[in-house]
């Protein structure tokens, strides 16, 4: 589909570049990223002689190349490819012939409008960049049409664009973009340029292949783990496993042994070996006899922070939503009360964290990864190294699982501080899988309350209180205003019901020691779980179906209803079902986009869960590629379930107790039921996706096991034993 | 340390490492042949696979000295196989790949089980792909793919 890519990617292979003894990591990673090379936006390597770059997005040279940088980094959820298609779909460029670039840190440049700063995450990177993108394309076209206006002495609104050419009808005359650059460069961009009417859309909704997959099938693809450099070093770290624990004494004579082991480096709160290969590297370090100094975390335990975190959350906290009159309400009507808890989770990206790091003479430094927050990571090592930001190159490339986890420029801090103990070496730091898991920013513990009163039938009364860890306040401190936490309360405070009085109270109890982050689904995860899962056990005590109940109370939702609507009638709701068998629903708002899943359990006598079948309607606005939203939601559906049924991280002794995929568990593929997604076609603004699976899973599968079994589960992970009747149900 | 020689994609290629280095990081750091991706380094996790003599195994816990003789096939080299060109276009075909950092595992479990069994069953596609982990949820996809792959190209 795409001949430019295909070139790109048919060059020389990294690993001949090298032999060819090209030094200098900057002319190294024109080579590292798929599509052809990191350079600044609007300087073109290969022709900067009449290249047409309207704004930071486009850049059209002479030879009709058409280059799209994207300002949001591709880590499997399809962006490059919906990205490239809104802004060749505005500045009608020949799609076949484009070709994508990372864009470099720029925050003015390449900022995401929600945040200010260049971000991958919060399921926004359409619904932010839908108009900026839009417009940067239509732009472009205005000045490529009005250069040619000028050159055929005719009126612009006789022009018209397509394929990447200029065309007068009543002439029939017709200029290439690649012809038109030099000119159209000399134009000034128009106000605001006129956007195309949806119905015009010719690559918008249409499914396109993804840039990306042929290189990720015939291992062509570079993520930051295979960055490769001239004479570089190999190395892996370990830090203190007990959380702010400091390096005591390191014992290296085993560790000397190992062949191809070059050089123990303690620093104060982390260890890293470097070697010929990672091979020798983490040989060395197993070989070492590390003496830590654990600190005063040494005794923290998972009973401890749970202790902690139900102490705290009985304390008042701060209301971030108020409707009606809720202590009115609950003067009258049927009581219901339950309290809800979510475990840590850990990322466990398939790309182990790594940094490769080069320093430079000048005190900077040039840096290989791949990261959701490439302007932060140049920032902090900027300021690490104490240099000006433009002294940091980052060559950003494609990520083997975000999640998250590659929101913290930690990973490049780490590897920097490597670097600074070597003489001038580039060093690749890998972490391995055991490090990754124990040194993660882990998905807070939260403790989610809710009390409800039903009058005639419906939910008259409302409370609903979050307590857990704030990462916002931490990672993005301006947004942390008057003790509340906006991602911790998302979809409680923007819930789909008609709950005439409400109120949401957030507390913020920070975990002791243990570090938190963003995980796949944010905020929206625990709110979607804690009321799904209410709303089921009100629903079953009025002794009312899950579905009719949810949608006596949206008369103010007619898209939450549709989609509603349409997953009953996919999954065959009401149809009768075996014995432990049962069907589970999940409505949700968060991210912009509504969504509706079923899913269909067995839980066998042993308490073991067998994945039936999953139904997901959903409506997400205006959709770009369509075939991507259903990728994102079988995936993350995958991604949710999988943290329903094995995903918890402990604490023991100040340290995190599981340390690879045999004690953190992912479902594989002899589990995964068909999941089935149905999309709803809608004009409305694009709504997010990448992460919704993620929340939409667990309380679908929670609530079919409570119609398989009874058993309203109040905790995750789910327990075996409590389906099996070996233990009591925690509540 | 030896010297030794490996056939790796039809090729002979000569490496000084130890006895005891898995084959893994012979093939990505001693002669950055990067496909071949490092996930767990216990056989836990799939994303090392490769072949040898056509079987696949898991090359994070391959001695180098263990391989002997037997022809290394990688994700470079498995699309001159006619299974593993096939099931590198069904995976183009159902649009598998998200992240795509484990997918050259998959491919190279998916390959050897088409190889070995032309027409698989769910059964057969859940023994063989069970070892390979996706952690963006592909799996819908990849089971499709094999199908597709065994079936020879479907009408659209």
């Amino acid at each position: 589909m795409n001949a430019t890519f295909k070139d790109s990617i048919a060059e020389p292979s990294r690993r001949a570049f090298i032999k060819g003894g090209v030094a200098g990591g900057f002319l190294l990673a024109f080579h590292v990223p798929v599509f052809g090379g990191i350079n600044e936006p609007n300087q073109p390597a290969d022709d900067t002689n009449g290249k047409f770059a309207p704004n930071a997005f486009i850049r059209i040279d002479k030879a009709g190349k058409t280059t799209l940088v994207m300002p949001q980094v591709e880590m499997g959820q399809g962006v490059y490819t919906s990205v490239a298609m809104i802004l060749a779909e505005e500045l009608d460029a020949d799609y076949s012939q484009v070709t994508l670039e990372h864009a470099p840190p720029n925050d003015k440049a390449y900022g995401n409008p929600t945040f200010g700063i260049q971000v991958t995450g919060n399921s926004n990177s359409i619904r932010a960049f839908w108009k900026p993108l839009r417009t940067a394309g239509a732009s472009a076209r205005a000045m490529l049409i009005q250069a040619a206006a000028k050159q055929w002495k005719v009126d612009p609104s006789g022009c018209a664009a397509s394929d990447g050419k200029v065309t007068h009808g009543a002439s029939n005359r017709t200029l290439s973009y690649a012809a038109l650059a030099d000119a159209a460069s000399k134009e000034t961009p128009p106000k605001d340029p006129p956007l195309k009417d949806p119905k015009q859309f010719k690559l918008i909704g249409k499914p396109q292949k993804r840039f990306d997959t042929p290189s990720k099938v015939d291992g062509s693809a570079v993520y930051g783990i295979d960055a490769m450099l001239p004479g570089m070093k190999f190395a892996t770290i370990m830090a203190s496993p007990v959380f702010g624990g400091k390096v005591s004494k390191v014992d290296d004579t085993a560790a000397k042994q190992i062949p191809g082991m070059q050089l123990v480096i303690a620093l104060d709160d982390m260890v890293a070996v470097i070697g010929d290969h990672f091979w020798a590297a983490k040989s060395g370090l197993d070989a070492l006899k590390i003496t830590w100094d654990h600190g005063p975390n040494a005794t923290v335990s998972n009973d401890a922070i749970w202790k902690h975190l139900r102490d705290e959350s009985a304390k008042d906290g701060v209301i971030a939503k108020s409707v009606g009159d809720v202590k009115k309400a609950f003067e009258s009507g049927e009581k219901f009360h339950a309290v809800y808890e979510l475990p840590f989770l850990a990322h466990a990206t398939m790309e182990p964290m790594n940094c490769t790091v080069q320093l430079k003479p000048d005190g900077g430094c040039e840096i290989w990864l791949g990261t959701q927050v490439i302007s932060r990571v140049q920032q902090t090592v900027a300021k690490l190294l104490g240099v000006s930001d433009d002294k940091v190159i980052v060559h950003n490339h494609l990520i083997g699982g975000g999640f998250g986890r590659r929101l913290e420029p930690d990973m490049a801090l780490k590897a920097v501080r490597v670097a600074q103990r070597l003489n001038g070496e580039p060093v690749k730091v890998v972490w391995s899988r055991e490090e990754d898991m124990r040194q993660d920013v882990y998905r807070p513990v939260y403790r989610d309350e809710i009390s409800a009163t039903v009058s005639d039938g419906k939910i008259a009364g409302w409370r609903y209180k979050i307590s857990g860890s704030s990462v916002i306040a931490r990672w993005l401190p301006p947004a942390f205003q008057k003790g509340i936490d906006i991602d911790s309360i998302d979809c409680a405070v923007d819930q789909p019901y008609d709950f005439p009085n409400l109120e949401v109270q957030y507390m913020r109890v920070e975990p002791p020691a243990v570090p938190t982050g963003f995980w796949r689904g944010v905020g929206p995860n625990n709110n979607v779980f804690a009321i799904e899962c209410f709303i089921d056990e009100v629903a079953k005590k009025l002794n009312k179906d899950p579905i009719a109940f949810r949608k006596s109370m949206l008369d103010k939702g007619p898209r939450f209803k549709a989609v509603l609507d349409l997953v009953a009638q996919k999954s065959a709701w009401g149809q009768p079902l075996g014995k432990r068998v049962g069907r589970g629903v999940c409505l949700q708002p968060a991210f912009g986009s509504f969504i509706a899943t079923v899913i269909e359990a067995e839980v066998d006598e042993q308490g073991e869960v067998l994945l039936r079948k999953v139904n997901c309607a959903v409506d997400a606005g205006i959709v770009v590629n369509p075939d991507t939203v259903v990728a994102q939601l079988q995936g993350g559906i995958i991604f949710g379930l999988t943290a329903a049924l094995y995903g918890e991280v402990t604490i023991d002794g100040g340290r995190v107790q599981q340390s690879n995929f045999h004690n953190y568990r992912m479902l594989r593929i002899d589990q995964i039921p068909s999941i089935d997604v149905h999309i709803v076609h809608s004009g409305e603004a694009p709504g997010g996706i990448g992460e919704t699976g993620a929340t939409a899973g667990p309380p679908a599968l929670r609530n079919a096991i409570f119609a398989a079994t009874g058993i309203p589960l109040r905790r995750l992970p789910i327990d075996l034993d409590v389906l099996a009747g070996r233990k009591q149900p925690w509540v | 340390m030896s010297q030794r020689q490996l056939k790796i994609n039809g090729e002979d290629k000569t490496v000084d490492v130890p006895d005891n280095m898995p084959l893994l990081w012979v093939l990505r750091d001693v002669l950055g042949m990067t496909g071949t991706k490092y996930g767990c380094g216990i056989a836990q996790c799939g994303a090392c696979t490769v072949h040898l003599d056509g079987r696949a195994i898991r090359s994070c816990q391959m001695p180098v000295s263990a391989v002997g003789s037997r022809a290394i096939t990688t994700i470079e080299g498995i699309g001159k196989t006619p299974t593993g060109a096939r099931i590198q276009k069904a995976w183009l075909d159902e649009e598998v790949v998200q992240c795509g950092y484990c997918q050259s595992g998959q491919i190279m479990s998916a390959s050897a089980l088409l190889a070995t069994t032309p027409k698989p069953d769910d059964a057969d596609i859940n023994a063989a792909m069970a070892g390979n982990i996706c952690r963006c949820g592909t799996y819908v996809r990849i089971r499709a793919a094999i199908k597709r792959a065994a079936e020879g190209e479907q009408p659209t």
